[in-house]
């Protein structure tokens, strides 16, 4: 079930909430739709599950268009909208039947899929109680049961880990790989870890545009280049700035020497290394060939986090 | 029914969580103990065992005018509050489906409240004699009023999502209807019959006295359908 956006424009007023953006999810991949706040994740979402029309573009879903064909693109879809809303005064199992009525699922199915989806999402202890009175992994579990209640092969989830603790994320996250293998899910985040644990592809969407678009090793690789390298050395008595930095500044390879700082004899440099070059040999030989004893040399590689901050900051 | 399939869960969805909280039954207790206060006063101080009180006298009709919005202000608000409007607007889900279920169940709320009323009838159905059919065209004149107020109740909650403004707003829609042919004496003479043909108090009167007539029930039909037909555009303002 392949979902195809085509140059979607949301307004808000004046504002552009979403910019022309067009993208492709295929049949079973997991897509990271990540952004800071504001940047049109909710909005693209809202669009796709036909809450809302766009002001321009297109979505179809299975090949059905979401304005000419909304109830049927709407039965085709598992949506868990943002800040997971739910009816505070009904029980769990009266909540899922509810959702499961609304899709129009034949009685004699409903409560084999409810006990199912009870089982699945972990529900079991809590089956009776009013969804008011569960903690929020609770509730949240409730809202990805009722979002796959009807086996859409479309999954659309805001936020699914927003608000919980560290082990509830951990196990909603599980949740969707489990579920997401065979349908195809969009999940939105602002959480990066997330999006490395559990999605096959990325989007990273900022103003209302697409600026990135792959797998989460291929934004790395491609967004490279800003690699550097921790030194801490012994001195020997050397100056730091005067005599040691212009000496690792020459190195082939080294963009910049900063030093981060000198005590007792050691100092620490961070070495800004060019995109692709490796230059930890050269500097283990030059720190032979001039007497200083490397204590730590450590290579960071540019993490998703770098590669967000720098495409949606400023 | 085949075409609107959604109707039934909603309305059962919602009668349901109704009598789940304390409205409905705070709403019924409300109308039936100053009902009864006034038929009871009627009954015991003035020994007049009529029915006067339900059908005729404004009471009841006054009464709705409050219970009404009371009952319907959070039909809506309060899912477009909480945002649950959303998971129920991105189910396979007409938006037409979602007013008339909603509406349905508030407007069995309100008979709900006018059930126990039947009470008095039966007791002066053993006082005395009473006229089978008049209480059958009072009741369905005051069935039709409620729907119509429900109606328009919905139709305020579905412009906010506090459910006190639904309410206010809710109370003005109703008065202004209620309170239309009230203004006559003040207006110019050629005004007069349109006015009094939209006040909802001439048609409830012509049906209460037993005169079910075409013109009376088109007025409430269409009252209705219009006061639902706009919620139900209200409720896709999230499109615009």
């Amino acid at each position: 079930m392949s979902i195809a956006v085509r140059n979607l424009t949301k307004l808000y007023g004046e504002q552009k909430a979403i910019d022309g953006i067009s993208f492709d999810v295929k049949t079973g991949e997991i897509l990271g739709f990540l952004g800071p706040n504001g940047a049109g994740k909710t909005t693209t979402m809202k669009i796709i599950t036909c809450y809302m029309p766009p002001n321009a573009g297109t979505v179809e879903v299975d090949g059905l268009n979401i304005e000419e064909h909304s109830l049927a693109v709407r039965r085709k879809i598992g949506y868990l909208p943002e800040n997971n809303p739910l009816y505070h005064e009904m029980n769990v199992l009266e909540y899922l039947e509810y959702a499961a009525e609304l899709h129009g699922m034949q009685r004699s199915h409903i409560q084999h899929r409810i006990k199912e989806m009870v089982h699945v999402c972990g529900l079991e202890t809590v089956r009776h109680k009013d969804i008011g009175e569960l903690s929020k992994g609770f509730r949240q579990r409730v809202g990805l049961a009722q979002a796959m209640i009807h086996d859409p092969d479309v999954l659309i989830l805001d936020e699914p880990t927003s608000g919980l603790d560290p082990n509830q994320i951990v196990e909603i996250r599980n949740l969707i790989k489990q579920l997401g293998r065979a349908k195809t899910v969009i999940l939105s985040t602002h959480i990066l870890p997330e999006v490395q644990a559990t999605c096959d592809r990325v989007l990273i969407i900022n103003e209302g545009k697409i600026v990135a678009d792959g797998t989460p090793e291929q934004l790395q690789q491609e967004f490279r280049g800003s690699e550097s390298l921790t030194l801490e050395l012994l001195t020997n008595g050397a100056d730091a700035l005067q005599q040691i930095s212009p000496k690792l500044r020459a190195l082939h390879g080294v963009g910049s020497v900063e030093l981060l700082g000198q005590k007792n004899g050691t100092a620490r440099f961070m070495l800004h290394v060019e995109k692709g070059a490796d230059v930890r040999a050269d500097v283990f030989r030059k720190a032979v060939v001039e007497g200083w004893v490397i204590l730590e040399m450590h290579r960071k590689a540019t993490t998703l986090e770098e590669v967000f901050h720098k495409l949606t900051a400023g | 029914m085949k075409a609107f399939p959604n109707i039934l869960p909603i309305f059962r969805r919602e009668l349901k969580s109704y009598f789940n909280s304390p409205v409905a039954y705070v709403v019924i207790v409300v109308f039936l103990a100053i009902l009864g206060w006034f038929f009871s006063n009627n009954l015991f101080l003035n020994n007049v065992a009529s029915l006067y009180i339900i059908f005729d006298s404004p009471l009841v009709r006054i009464l709705f005018l409050v219970i009404a919005p009371a009952i319907t202000m959070r039909l809506l608000a309060e899912e477009l509050k909480s945002g649950t409007i959303e998971l129920l607007t991105t189910k396979p889900v007409k938006d037409v489906e979602i007013i008339v279920g909603k509406f349905l169940a508030a407007w069995v709320v309100l008979g709900a409240a006018l059930l126990p009323t039947f009470l008095y009838v039966l007791t002066m159905a053993f006082l005395g004699s009473i006229d089978v059919g008049a209480v059958f065209s009072g009741y369905l004149g005051l069935l039709l009023m409620g729907g119509v107020f429900i109606a328009l109740g919905l139709l305020a909650s579905s412009l906010t999502e506090n459910q006190i403004v639904a309410f206010i707003l809710g109370f003005i829609f109703v008065f202004a209807l209620f309170m239309i042919d009230k203004v006559l004496p003040y207006l110019p003479t050629f005004m007069a019959s349109t006015l009094e043909f939209m006040g909802v108090d001439f048609h409830y009167s012509s049906i209460a006295r037993g005169v079910i007539d075409s013109r009376n029930l088109i007025y409430f039909a269409s009252i209705l359908f219009f006061s639902l037909m706009l919620a139900t555009v209200s409720l896709e303002r999230r499109k615009w």
